[in-house]
């Protein structure tokens, strides 16, 4: 297939879905006529008609609800939420409601459905459309989460999560959209839970998902030219995170750094450390450190913005301090 | 004899009754401490559920309330699965993880009772959906009290449905309270008037008349499921016992608890029966067959093991096929 965008992978995956799985429906707000408001479902309703690809109103909550309720009543929802700061709209669907049906129901039923969102900066949208809140999803058991860091990734990983039984978070870094990367010409599903060693290297482990993978391969490479070598794991998923892989490749490290774009306190970075802290502890060589944004909402002007995010600069600080 | 309209009459009593006295026993075991956690009853407020479900099929679905023994009980949920969830056993038909406001039994339709006000509704929205798409004539139905009326979600709810058309029937449980206070105190509009900026056709019925119940929900539904779109439905009610069980209802004026018993569902249609010239004996047969099925649920309910914790974790994302 060659070169695809982030976008256009995504889109690729839905329209099989649609294609192969009657029960497949997609629905969100200016997704269906107008494409999407970054143009990733563009050309799906046309395609398979006004019954299984919505527009909706601006009804956040109603529309997280009711893809539960369709997905308990024999549908595979896809549902999208146009940035993922407006899931604090949905949080009694996705929490209360789709996430606990199949546990308090005695296992009675699944919740086959999928919420996509965009998170992360990189556009000056501000403090309310730019926030990576991906660690509160996955602090809700029954939710799975992934986050893919390029396009065939994010094909393979979006066909997963709609073939998944459980409710699956799809997040989407709006800088990736633009992406371009390489993809086989018959793709399948990747399985959810399972990270990729993006990088192989011997001296420090990254740990990390979305688009700060680049950010880490990157330093890796510039490292790299004075013979230090990162190793740079693409968690892919971290609800399930692959607990195996991060220790196997801190195991042979012995050094551990946890990068993402969403605030350090609290954070996804905070549980992965705090387990290898435990099951990793004789592993060892250094104190874990997390890389992040710091405790603030996301500034809007660029110069602010873009101090704010983590970058090359604040891993390769991270380095030399667990080399140190 | 018995005429057609007495023996829908009989069907009807023997319906409320046995949510009524299945209630009762339940609200007995809480006070004696084997129902744990805490209970909502919907006592005098049988008609509702009763009339309703006789209007819908099993592949119709509902979502209910935390006031939703009456629902699940109508749909057809295994009485002694039912009664072995709320006392909290591994038998129970959620395996005692849900409990009084989370019982759910999927193959009736029944998408579950809720603990959070207004929520069952976009459940049955979403319901509705897959109805349409799947293109088969069924039904979903909302069950909501009167203090659902000022949750977001159940004004999202009316757009979308009436915006899409879908086959949804609200049913509004207007029984005059929501927790500890009143509905004047909490909600400025009209239901007839809400459906109505929404677009929707509504009535108002009296929710403790039960064949009225049953009639107005006939045509309603007959309407939706040809396509009609979304509906909404009023049922006035009362709400006997306390917002749960053990609510001294203080805040609640005697005169007005009082008089609440003159609007039982039950008596009500007893007078009708009686009226119609109802043998004493098929009425004592019909109390007769409920406490029997009562007792023999409750029997069950205590026979129960207590759930074991070793497997939950294995049960918080569907298993792998296979495993
Ligand atoms: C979102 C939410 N808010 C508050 C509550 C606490 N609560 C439970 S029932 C109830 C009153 C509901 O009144 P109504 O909908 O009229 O139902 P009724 O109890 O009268 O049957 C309240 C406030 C809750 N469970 N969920
Ligand atoms: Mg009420």
């Amino acid at each position: 297939m060659g070169e695809v965008r982030f976008g256009q992978a995504i889109n690729l995956a839905l329209d099989e879905s649609l294609e192969n799985d009657p029960s497949v429906v997609v629905f969100g707000e200016d997704i269906a006529r107008p494409g999407g408001p970054f143009g990733v479902t563009r050309g799906l309703q046309a395609k398979y008609g006004e019954l299984r690809v919505r527009d909706t109103p601006i009804s956040e909550a109603t529309l997280v609800s009711a893809a539960v309720g369709a997905a308990m009543s024999g549908l595979k929802p896809v549902v999208e939420i146009m940035f993922m700061d407006f899931i604090t709209l949905a949080m009694d669907g996705l929490v209360n409601q789709a996430a606990k049906a199949r546990f308090m129901f005695g296992g009675q039923c699944s919740v086959p459905m999928v919420l996509r969102t965009p998170h992360g900066g990189g556009l000056n949208a501000g403090p309310q459309h730019s926030q990576c809140l991906e660690a509160w999803c996955a602090h809700i058991p029954g939710l799975k989460v992934v986050v893919p860091s390029n396009p065939a990734d994010a094909y393979g990983l979006l066909k997963a999560a709609i073939a998944d039984p459980d409710p699956v978070i799809f997040v989407e870094n709006k800088a990736l959209y633009a992406a371009k990367g390489p993809m086989e010409d018959a793709p399948g599903p990747l399985e959810i839970g399972q990270a990729h060693i993006a990088r192989p290297g011997t001296d420090v482990t990254v740990v990390t998902y979305g688009a700060t993978v680049k950010t880490a391969l990157r330093s890796a490479g510039s490292l790299s030219e004075s013979g230090i070598e990162l190793e740079v794991i693409d968690l892919r998923s971290i609800q399930p995170w692959d607990e195996a892989t991060v220790l196997a490749s801190l195991s042979r490290t012995h050094r551990l750094i946890i990068l993402h774009e969403a605030v350090t306190a609290f954070g996804t970075g905070a549980e992965i450390a705090a387990r290898m802290a435990d099951v990793g502890f004789d592993e060892l060589d250094a104190p874990i450190v997390r890389v992040g944004a710091p405790f603030m909402p996301v500034p809007f002007a660029a110069s602010l913005e873009s101090q704010y995010l983590p970058d090359a600069d604040d891993l390769i600080a991270a380095v030399h301090k667990v080399l140190a | 004899m018995t005429s057609n309209s007495q023996k829908r009459l009989l069907g009807f009593y023997e319906r409320m009754l046995l949510v009524r006295e299945c209630e009762l026993k339940l609200s007995a075991l809480f006070a004696d401490g084997e129902v744990p956690g805490f209970i909502h009853l919907s006592v005098g407020q049988e008609a509702v559920a009763i009339g309703v479900m006789d209007a819908l099929n099993d592949s119709d679905t509902i979502a209910s309330n935390h006031r939703g023994h009456g629902h699940a009980i109508a749909k057809g949920v295994d009485l002694d699965s039912f009664f072995l969830e709320i006392m909290g056993k591994q038998e129970g038909i959620c395996g005692g993880r849900g409990g009084s406001m989370h019982v759910a039994d999927m193959s009736v339709g029944m998408l579950g009772a809720n603990g959070i006000v207004g929520a069952g509704i976009p459940l049955a929205v979403g319901s509705a959906l897959a109805h349409q798409v799947h293109n088969m004539q069924n039904i979903a139905v909302a069950f909501f009290g009167d203090g659902a009326l000022a949750e977001g979600v159940l004004h999202e709810s009316f757009n979308l449905a009436s915006l899409w058309k879908l086959p949804i029937l609200f049913v509004c449980e207007n029984n005059g309270w929501s927790e500890f206070s009143p509905t004047s105190m909490q909600f400025v509009a009209e239901v007839r008037d809400l459906a109505t900026a929404f677009k929707m056709p509504s009535r108002q019925v009296d929710g403790n008349d039960v064949s009225a119940v049953a009639d107005v929900t006939a045509e309603i539904v007959s309407t939706i499921r040809s396509n009609g779109g979304p509906q909404v439905l009023e049922c006035t009610t009362r709400r006997v016992h306390g917002h749960y069980e053990g609510d001294p209802q203080q805040y609640r004026d005697a005169d007005e608890l009082a008089s609440v018993s003159d609007y039982d569902p039950i008596v009500l249609c007893e007078e009708v029966l009686q009226k119609m010239k109802t043998a004493g004996r098929d009425i004592a047969a019909i109390r007769t067959r409920v406490a029997d099925r009562v007792s023999a649920a409750t029997d069950a309910g205590r026979a129960g093991t207590l759930p074991s914790f070793g497997h939950l974790l294995a049960d918080v994302y569907t298993p792998a096929r296979g495993a």
